[in-house]
């Protein structure tokens, strides 16, 4: 491999983890804090590239349908925090994994009736569409560093948000002790439904990203779940420090597994994920 | 005492009865405490202390009676609706949050009381416990008991609160840290908030109060002014002694 085709599959891996790390963020935030697991949360994913698809269809420009498209996947996440989610924080996670599962089913079915099984493309915005020429023969698309770059921006909001903010002290706080919280004076429902609501909209996100540079397809939510769920462990679970790390982890091994083994580029997030899980058992930045 | 008397009541609970699963802890238990009045909670382990707390913090449902604060009906209300009215609790065991820092512990509970009062400023905090400045940038877990207990008192200060209820303060600390929490105790008295102590060493308490309240099984077994049962020795020997 020379050292451009080298750059161009380390691009993609950042690329590829830190979009991952979009989605398992809001899965590590929700499980960490509210110990609720979510098996609908890659269908988010999947409602934020259908937003994108319809939404860039009725105004013209992936720009707009994400300008649009995050508060409403605010609200969807709110409005399903408060009439389903929270009824599972004092359930068990055989519950929750019934409830969540049987989402997916129910956001399959709805997406079938309303956009129908059609696989759909989203173009993406044209200052965005050119390629940087690296060789004679490479290029990079500047699409692809522009999700890079939104998602940086992303996780130093969240780690700002989480570590700098009142709010982020709360929530901190809330997942260690609830009724310590509470008696502070702080509603700490209010503090769950904003929590739950911007793992919907980071999830969403991802999808709105990656629209463009994936097919807008059924069922496209399952595969990015599972991922998800590989980043979250490997990171340690709670952790989004761990899920940034470990999103960017699976990238690499997925992204370069394919160059390197292609044979084996099926199993190599998960062998991955074997050996960190072997040499850690909670996870890179788990508490054990 | 006769000054209390004609104050207005703070939180007032009437004939309050909770269970836990099958088990009947509290047996209509009558409760009141005024503005700027002292309180001393006693009763020996598992005589109902902490329950009727929680049951009037709403963070335990009462089954039966009625939870009172400044006035408002408020039995069955969110927990924190109820602080807001301007009660702060420090439980036992502190319920420091270990995973954010002192400064953090602080700030993250900060606001104006009922009447809009700030009294009760982070700089505030400091002169009182002036150890926690040097260890702001500490984890919460990182601090000694005695430190922890000075942070939860302080995070309740930053509420601004018309009422500091202190459930086993001292339990664990050694004797020279716990006379400074007395200390820093009878100093929030005297700046005027009212305070509910539940402590085992009824001497102390009974010193910074103005009435004593005794729990036996549930049931409110003596309800007077703190100099009486200091000059009923036998109340001690009957209800608190082990």
């Amino acid at each position: 491999m020379d050292i451009f085709s080298f750059l161009v599959q380390t691009l993609n891996a950042v690329q590829y983890g830190l979009l991952l790390f979009l989605v398992a963020s809001g899965l590590t935030l929700v499980f960490g804090i509210m110990g609720i697991i979510n098996l609908a949360h890659g269908s988010f994913y999947m409602a934020g590239a259908y937003l994108a698809f319809g939404l860039t269809s009725a105004t013209g420009n992936l720009l707009w349908a994400i300008v649009l498209g995050v508060p409403l996947a605010m609200a969807i996440g709110a409005a399903l925090e408060a009439l389903l989610f929270v009824h599972l924080y004092k359930r068990d996670h055989l519950e929750q994994v019934l409830l969540t599962y049987g989402l997916i089913l129910i956001f399959e079915e709805l997406r079938s009736i309303l956009v129908g099984d059609d696989v759909h493309g989203v173009p993406m915005p044209d200052f965005l569409a050119g390629s940087i020429p690296l060789d004679d023969t490479l290029s990079y698309p500047v699409y692809r560093l522009a999700i890079s770059v939104v998602c940086v921006g992303l996780a130093i909001g969240l780690y700002f948000l989480i570590q700098r903010t009142r709010l982020g002290m709360m929530i901190r706080a809330g997942s260690h002790d609830r009724d310590m919280v509470q008696s502070l004076g702080i509603n700490i429902k209010l503090i769950y439904r904003v929590v739950f609501a911007l793992g919907v909209v980071m999830a969403a996100l991802g999808g709105m990203l990656a629209a463009p540079i994936s097919s807008v397809a059924p069922n496209m939510g399952g595969q990015v779940l599972i991922l998800s769920f590989v980043v979250v462990v490997v990171g340690g679970i709670g952790s989004v420090w761990g899920a940034l790390i470990g999103a960017l982890l699976i990238g690499f091994a997925d992204t370069f597994g394919k160059v390197i083994l292609p044979d084996f580029a099926g199993v190599m997030v998960y062998l991955v994920m074997a050996a960190v899980l072997l040499w850690r058992p909670e996870g890179l930045l788990g508490k054990g | 005492m006769s000054d209390i008397a004609m104050r207005e009541d703070l939180l007032v609970a009437r004939g309050l009865h909770t269970y836990y699963g099958a088990s009947h802890i509290l047996h209509g238990v009558d409760f009141s405490v005024k503005k700027g009045e002292a309180l001393g909670l006693m009763g020996r382990n598992g005589m109902g202390k902490t329950t009727l707390i929680r049951s009037m913090m709403g963070l335990v449902r009462a089954a039966e009676g009625s939870v009172q604060v400044r006035g408002q009906e408020m039995r069955g209300a969110a927990t924190h609706a109820i602080a807001r009215r301007g009660i702060a609790y420090v439980p036992e065991g502190r319920g420091i949050f270990p995973n954010l820092s002192v400064r953090e512990n602080l700030e993250m509970a900060a606001r104006a009381g009922v009447d809009g009062q700030r009294n009760w400023t982070f700089e505030r905090v400091m002169e009182t416990f002036p150890r926690l400045s040097e260890r702001l940038g500490n984890g919460g877990g990182q601090l000694s008991g005695g430190e922890q207990q000075m942070l939860t008192i302080g995070r309740a200060l930053m509420t601004n609160p018309d009422l500091l209820i202190l459930d086993e303060a001292t339990e664990g600390l050694a004797p020279l840290i716990a006379r400074e929490i007395w200390r820093i105790v009878r100093e929030i008295r005297l700046s005027g908030i009212a305070t509910v102590v539940v402590d085992k060493n009824h001497a102390a308490v009974s010193s910074i109060t103005d009435r004593t309240m005794i729990l036996v099984k549930g049931q409110v077994v003596y309800d007077g002014a703190s100099e009486d049962f200091r000059a009923r020795p036998e109340l001690i020997q009957q209800h608190l002694g082990v």
